[in-house]
């Protein structure tokens, strides 16, 4: 037990450097994926038939292949259309992209639970439809989405792991090159476990200060009477 | 007689292959208190939804102030500002103070300034008697502190016309009368009202005229004296029969806590 400890010190400040990419990473995945996401599912909700075609097109194809198939596509593939991004560019569209698509579900499930009477009662008052969208229905429809969409920052910063594929310098990368030159695998990667363990605790924790402090004084949505 | 303030010319409301109701020709002239009463699903919460557009029409025309709203390219936002519309449900923002849900439409369409705004959100919540409720949210609401909250937003927008669906249906009983209270204060005040009820008292007390609907369409309109004492139409006679004898015993016990 000493023994693992007195490496886990050793290689911690290595692993911290990856733990830092990861978190980069996720951060930058789950921000453009939001903005990716809110965007579909209020095309997909509200917007005509040709961008709802492209939303859903957008959503299925993203949530309906691997993630590791998109990275390769944009890695490997883009290349052969004569469009190379660096490896970190690379690792940030698919990341994005991928939880876009997820993220655009789980917005697009609670801007349906909000539903067409709060539309009605914002145009009934004169707002337009673009108006009452802002200012009555993503307010709700955003805290209504929380506990389920607390799902996607921890599912993406484990799904950062796959990148390491493309050489990019995060956590699994280098776990991978210090269980290679320490020659104990079973240390390092239960080191890196430990890792990702305190990284999805501190997520959680955050995700669930957000849920407190956005709950809506007399409006509980988990305990909602049938 | 004066030139009506609202008026449907023909109104017509279908879905699919149903006719909701047709040919409706309504008029309501300024600071009238109009009661469309009827059975269950004659169109009449559609009907109001037509008349401020919240739902396209089939057919026919309404016109506020002389002017065609159904136009094709008439700011329907603009509409909505002049005729204040109150729901069954309420329809509260939920996500908003009593104060913020009667300021936003201040602030958000008729861009006032945050000051003004909530000076005359408070005068408005003053007038349904919650003023010290303004810093509530609607879920620590009871349902008649929420209709009234609903009925100072609607105001709050100065409109023309003011539509009432059914503003009591979804009320405990025992909360009916503040709601129908603030109601009657604004008939006296001279709001011009459509409001479709099934309180009896109040279309008896409170209405000018009473509009008798069955089956989309108009089957008899008068004062309420024509309408509860000498109805023309056999249908008219049998309807208001079944109801004061549902809600007649309801009402006897409201009036005599009040």
């Amino acid at each position: 037990m000493t023994e693992f400890f007195e490496f886990f010190i050793r290689i911690l400040p290595d692993l911290m450097k990856g733990a830092g990419v990861t978190l980069l990473l996720t951060a930058e995945g789950l921000t453009a994926g939001f903005i990716l996401g809110l965007s579909a599912s209020l095309a997909r909700t509200y917007a005509n038939k040709f961008w709802r075609g492209l939303a859903v097109g957008y959503i299925e194809i993203f949530r309906g292949t691997p993630l590791l198939m998109q990275l390769f596509l944009i890695y490997y593939g883009l290349p052969g259309l004569g469009i190379t991004f660096s490896r970190g560019l690379c690792a940030f569209l698919a990341l994005s992209l991928n939880s876009g698509a997820y993220q655009a579900e789980y917005l697009r499930g609670s801007l349906l639970a909000i539903g067409d009477d709060q539309m009605m009662a914002g145009r009934s008052i004169g707002m337009s439809r673009v108006k009452t969208i802002w200012y009555v229905i993503l307010p709700q429809a955003l805290r209504l989405a929380i506990p389920a969409w607390s799902n996607e920052p921890v599912s993406l910063l484990k799904s950062t792991a796959v990148v390491f594929l493309i050489a990019v310098p995060e956590l699994m990368a280098k776990a991978k090159s210090i269980a290679a030159q320490t020659y104990d695998p079973i240390g390092t990667y239960i080191a890196v476990a430990l890792v990702y363990l305190a990284m999805v605790y501190l997520l959680d924790a955050v995700l669930r200060w957000m849920e407190r402090a956005s709950r809506i004084p007399g409006f509980e949505m988990e305990g909602k009477k049938a | 007689m004066s030139n009506p303030i609202l008026e449907t010319r023909n109104l017509t409301k279908i879905y699919g292959q149903n006719i909701i109701f047709k040919d409706i020709n309504l008029k309501v002239n300024e600071g009238e208190t109009i009661v469309i009463i009827g059975p269950s699903g004659t169109g009449k919460s559609t009907l109001l939804r037509c008349i401020n557009l919240l739902t396209a029409n089939e057919g026919g025309q309404v016109f506020l102030d002389g002017q065609e709203i159904t136009a094709k390219n008439y700011n329907e936002d603009k509409v909505r500002q002049q005729i204040g519309m109150v729901f069954q449900n309420f329809l509260l923002f939920n996500h908003l103070t009593a104060l913020d849900n009667v300021m936003i439409g201040l602030l958000k369409v008729k861009k006032m300034s945050k000051e003004q705004a909530r000076q005359k959100a408070m005068e408005e919540l003053k007038r349904v008697g919650l003023e010290d409720r303004a810093s509530h949210y609607p879920g620590q609401l009871s349902g008649g502190q929420q209709q009234r909250v609903a009925i100072a937003r609607a105001l709050a927008m100065d409109p023309r016309v003011m539509l009432f669906d059914e503003p009591t249906s979804a009320l405990d009983p025992e909360l009916i009368g503040e709601v129908l209270g603030v109601m009657a204060q604004l008939a006296r005040d001279h709001m011009t009202m459509l409001v479709v009820t099934h309180e009896m008292g109040f279309a008896r007390e409170v209405a000018d005229r009473i509009v008798f609907m069955e089956k989309g369409s108009i089957v008899e309109e008068g004062t309420p004296d024509e309408l509860f004492y000498h109805p023309k139409n056999e249908r008219t006679r049998e309807f208001l029969w079944k109801i004061t004898e549902l809600y007649g015993k309801k009402e006897k016990e409201q009036s005599a806590t009040a």
